[in-house]
Order: structure tokens, then sequence, then C-alpha cells
């Protein structure tokens, strides 16, 4: 009960939040600065809501709170990827330019890349999942290489639109992509919500899982696929931004204390709603817009990280 | 009863369980015993489905293990394995409130609320009930996952070498416990054991295997004798009786 006063605090300050965003300085422009208000907002929303989601989940299935799911290398795909249609295109192609068509891409190219890396897991063995981790770990670093050397060798000015897409923003998000993440999103958790309490069994381990009925494999593997997939909506909408799921899901454990994945999912979205909104909120009001809402997250993230590797030390 | 026909695990080449056939007596205690790396834990694992037998089928009352739904068997067989790490951080109540989840779905019922409390009670927990598992001794521990089994309230009971790093006074309560599950709730319990005079003292039945084989199959007199132990252990051992045990003196065979 106590948990549930808290989500109930967390969600106001949320909606506090995003009140503040939405109406703070509108001077009654209510045609032109609400509506693209509010798609920020959506999209503000829908990212905390997929990154929270699928690292927790991710973390239950790993047996491992400090892990993101950008470990499988999904965010380096998606900078290669765009560091190569820029390279071989040229920043005017329209694969560049239009955002539905290179939102499209990236997202099937992700997802496909996850279900390939996957195959490895469908394949029966004990240490499957170590071992899919590794391989991604592999992969994303060389990636990441690629893209390095393309980054080394492309022209200064296309540069500037490759370094564009390295940061998550929230400044120039398409109304329609929104909506249409809005969609896959929505129908992803209608399908995922049913297994949250099997979510609870795994992370007493796959022994005691399995002894007590659930249908271990199959069920991470679903699991898996709904992360995959949230983590190439929020990436291909905003950027790479894995590593905010790292804040919030630890947040959500130190705050709610229990093994309870309806509250721990639950406090990780609104506590990644708060963060997003509220921060989105300083970087336009405070700093006027001269930083960007990911490098105060990768900044306040990377800190947090030294604590969490700190404590872990001091308590074993 | 549990009939196991022809099971075989592979790794790689090497047969770590062969061609293995038995068949598990309803109400009675069933230990398997044998030398490290024989077989019984792979064994056990595939009965209870944490392993995919390589060959073979595992039939319980007549039905092929395979074809049942996960949550069906759950309710019918329960093992537990020797190391329970978990990263989460439960009281003891918690834990055993998951052996309801085939029936219930981690939403309890108050008929559920009532079987854990009565799995506490006859593991003598219920004092302990809400201490963190992490805050507990060893035989607690033990105590707490198999209370978490009594909540399933499963026909078998599967256990991995329930008394690993347990002393002789929690491995004794331990095994009195089992012998009360079968005896008074009439469940049938299948035991991995390395020391064989637990075994030779509260087993109704004794599986022997050595090296993925099963060489002695049988109630639990004729294999505790020298010449039946000589075959499992290459060991040369005197057995005492000392009233109604019939203890192995193998310390220094």
């Amino acid at each position: 009960m106590r948990n549930l006063l808290k989500i109930i605090i967390l969600v106001l300050i949320a909606a506090g939040c995003c009140a503040l965003y939405l109406f703070h300085d509108l001077k009654g422009s209510f045609d032109y600065a609400l509506p693209r208000r509010v798609v920020k907002v959506v999209a503000m929303v829908i990212t905390g809501f997929t990154i929270a989601y699928a690292t927790v989940v991710f973390q239950t299935i790993t047996h491992n709170r400090i892990l993101t799911p950008s470990i499988m290398g999904l965010d380096a795909l998606y900078l290669l990827l765009q560091t190569i249609i820029i390279f071989f295109l040229g920043s005017d192609h329209i694969i560049v330019t239009n955002k539905q068509l290179n939102f499209l891409i990236s997202l099937v190219a992700m997802i496909v890349f996850a279900l390939l890396l996957y195959r490895f897991l469908f394949k029966k063995g004990r240490q499957q999942i170590y071992f899919l981790l590794l391989v991604g770990i592999i992969v994303g670093t060389f990636f990441s290489s690629i893209s390095t050397f393309f980054q080394v060798l492309i022209d200064p000015n296309e540069f500037q639109i490759v370094q564009d897409r390295m940061f998550a923003s929230f400044n120039n998000i398409n109304p329609d992509l929104v909506w249409l993440s809005l969609v896959i999103v929505g129908g992803a958790i209608i399908y995922a919500w049913r297994y949250i309490t099997y979510l609870d069994v795994l992370s007493l381990g796959r022994e005691v899982a399995i002894n007590l009925g659930v249908p271990y494999d199959s069920i991470v593997r679903q699991m898996l696929i709904i992360v995959a997939i949230f983590i190439s909506i929020s990436t291909a909408l905003v950027g790479p931004i894995t590593f905010f799921g790292l804040i919030v899901a630890n947040l959500s454990y130190q705050f709610f204390k229990t093994y309870k994945h309806k509250t721990l999912i639950t406090g990780a979205i609104v506590l990644s709603i708060i963060a997003l909104v509220g921060g989105q909120w300083v970087v336009e009001r405070i700093f006027t817009f001269s930083t960007t809402l990911s490098v105060i997250i990768n900044f306040v993230g990377g800190v947090y990280f030294i604590y969490l590797l700190l404590k872990e030390r001091k308590a074993a | 009863m549990i009939q196991v026909k022809s099971l075989s695990k592979f790794y790689g080449k090497k047969a770590v369980v062969e061609d293995v056939s038995v068949t598990i007596q309803p109400r009675k205690i069933t230990s398997f015993i044998g030398p490290n790396g024989a077989g019984k834990s792979t064994l056990l694992s595939m009965v209870s489905r944490l392993l995919d037998a390589d060959t073979g089928e595992v039939l319980i009352d007549n039905t092929n293990v395979k074809k049942m739904k996960s949550n069906d068997f759950a309710k019918r067989v329960s093992i537990l394995k020797q190391s329970n790490y978990m990263n989460v951080r439960l009281t003891i109540r918690e834990l055993v409130s998951f052996g309801r989840f085939p029936y219930s779905k981690g939403r309890l019922t108050e008929e559920d609320e009532r079987i854990v409390d009565q799995s506490l009670e006859y593991m003598h927990l219920s004092d302990l009930q809400h201490r963190y598992l992490d805050e507990l001794s060893g035989g607690q521990r033990q105590r707490a996952f198999i209370a978490m089994v009594i909540a399933q309230d499963t026909e078998y009971i599967l256990l991995d070498e329930p008394l690993n790093n347990l002393d002789m006074k929690h491995s004794v309560q331990i095994m009195k416990i089992l012998r009360r599950l079968v005896d008074d709730l009439g469940k049938t319990v299948v035991i991995v054991l390395h020391d064989i005079n637990f075994a030779s003292v509260y087993s109704d039945w004794i599986i022997a295997l050595k090296d993925g084989r099963v060489v002695k199959d049988g109630p639990t007199e004729e294999i505790i004798q020298s010449s039946a132990l000589k075959e499992i252990y290459d060991m040369d051992i005197p057995i005492q009786d000392m009233g109604n045990c019939r203890i192995c003196v193998y310390f220094n065979s």
C-alpha cells in the first residue's frame, strides 16, 4: 500500500511536469505552440515508457542490474546505419531528409538485427543468454568502430548531420512518427502486459521459474523481442538514449524495494517521464537550448553509475 | 508413478546419462546415490524438465511429460536444485507464496494464504516468516525453499542434494520432514544424496548410478550390502547394524 501511495505521488509529479511543460509561458498560443508541445510531450512519454520497460525487463532476464539493452548493440547499429547512409548517399538524399522513411528503415534494420542475434538464443543451450550478450557486445563494438571509421573520412559538413544523430534530441520530432510509435507501443504493451507476473517468477532464476510452471524459454524469447522493438522505437524516434534506462530502473528498485514487476515497471516508467519532461523543460527554459537533454542525462547517469559501482563494491 | 524410459543425455560425444530406465514407486522415498559425475543430478533435471533429454521419455502416471503443459506439470511435480542463488530480496513468506504461483498466478486467494501458513508451520518457519532470505543461515534457507515446494502441493517432490552444506542436526531435521511428507501426506519424494547413511536410514528404495548407467535398483535392504556397495563405489564398505539402522562404515575402507 505504501508503494501505491508512492506511485500516486510520482504520477502527480509527472502530470505536474507535463502541465508545466505544456502551459508555461504559452502566452495564449493555443494554435501554434500547444500542438507542437503536445507532440514533444507524447514523444517523451513514449521514450520514457519504452526505455523504462525494456530496461527493467532486460535486467530481470539477465539477472543483472547494471546492464542496459544497449549491450545488444542496437544503438550502435542505428548510428552505423545513419553514418553509412549519409556517407554514401549524402545528407540531401531522401532517406536522410524524409523522416518517415528514415524511421522505418532504422526500425526494420534494428528489429531484423535483433531477431538474427536471437537466433543464437533460440538454439538450445545452457548459457545462452550470456552467449547472446557476448555476441551483442562484439557486434556492437564492431558497428561503433566502423561508424568511427566513416566519420573520420566523411566531409566535415556532412559530419555535422551525423553528429546531430548521435545524441538523443526531442527538439525536432515528426508528429506522424510519434503517432505511429504510439500505435506500435500500444499494441506491444497489450500483448506483453499479461506476462508481467511471470517476470516476478523469472527473477527467481531459471530453475525455480520452470519448477513453478513458467515456460521459461518461450517467455524469455518473447520478452527479448519486445525489448528489441521498444529500444528500436525509442532509438529511431529520438536517438540513442538507452543509458537513461539504467538510471530510472535502478531508481525504481531503490525507491520501491519490491520484487513485484507491476510496481517496479510502473515506477520506472513514471520516473522516466518525470526526468524527460522535467529535464527538457530545464533545458529549454533555464539553459535556453544551450545544451541537449541527453548530455545532461548522460552526465547525471554517469555520476549515478559510478555511485552504483562504489556501493556494490561496499556491499560485496 | 514416474516411469523413465531409456533416457540419455550427451555433452558432445560423452554420455552423461546413458539409456537409463527406472520406475519410481509412489508414496515412497527413492534415493539416487552414486559417485560424483555418475549423472544423478542430470537424470533428476531431465525428469523435472529443467533439461531436455537427447533420447528417451519420461511418463508421469502414463502421460508423457512433453505433452503436459508447464503449468499442469508444476501442479504435479516440483523440483528443488542444490543452488538457489537469486538476486531479488525476498522474505520467507514471499518465497513460500511463490509456491502457489501455478495455481493463482501471483494473486493469492484466501485458500492460498492458508496453504502458505500451513507450509510455514510445517517447516517451523512461522516465527521467521518476515525475515529476508539473505539474513538466514543455510539450514533456514533450505527449509524456506522446502516450504515453498510444500506450498506448491505436488504429488511428486524431487530434491537435488538438499543436505548440501548442512550440519548433522539440520540434515537430520530435513530428512525427518521428508519422511513425514511421505508417511503423513502421501507424497512421493525422489532425492539425490551423497551420504549413503542418510540414504540407508531414510529411504525406501535406492537407485545407484555409475558412469551414467543404473548399476543397482532395489529396496534399501538389498542395496546397503557390502557386495552391492563394492560394485557402486569400488570400495570395501563394512556394514554395521545399530538399532534399526544399517550404517556403512566407509571412513577407513
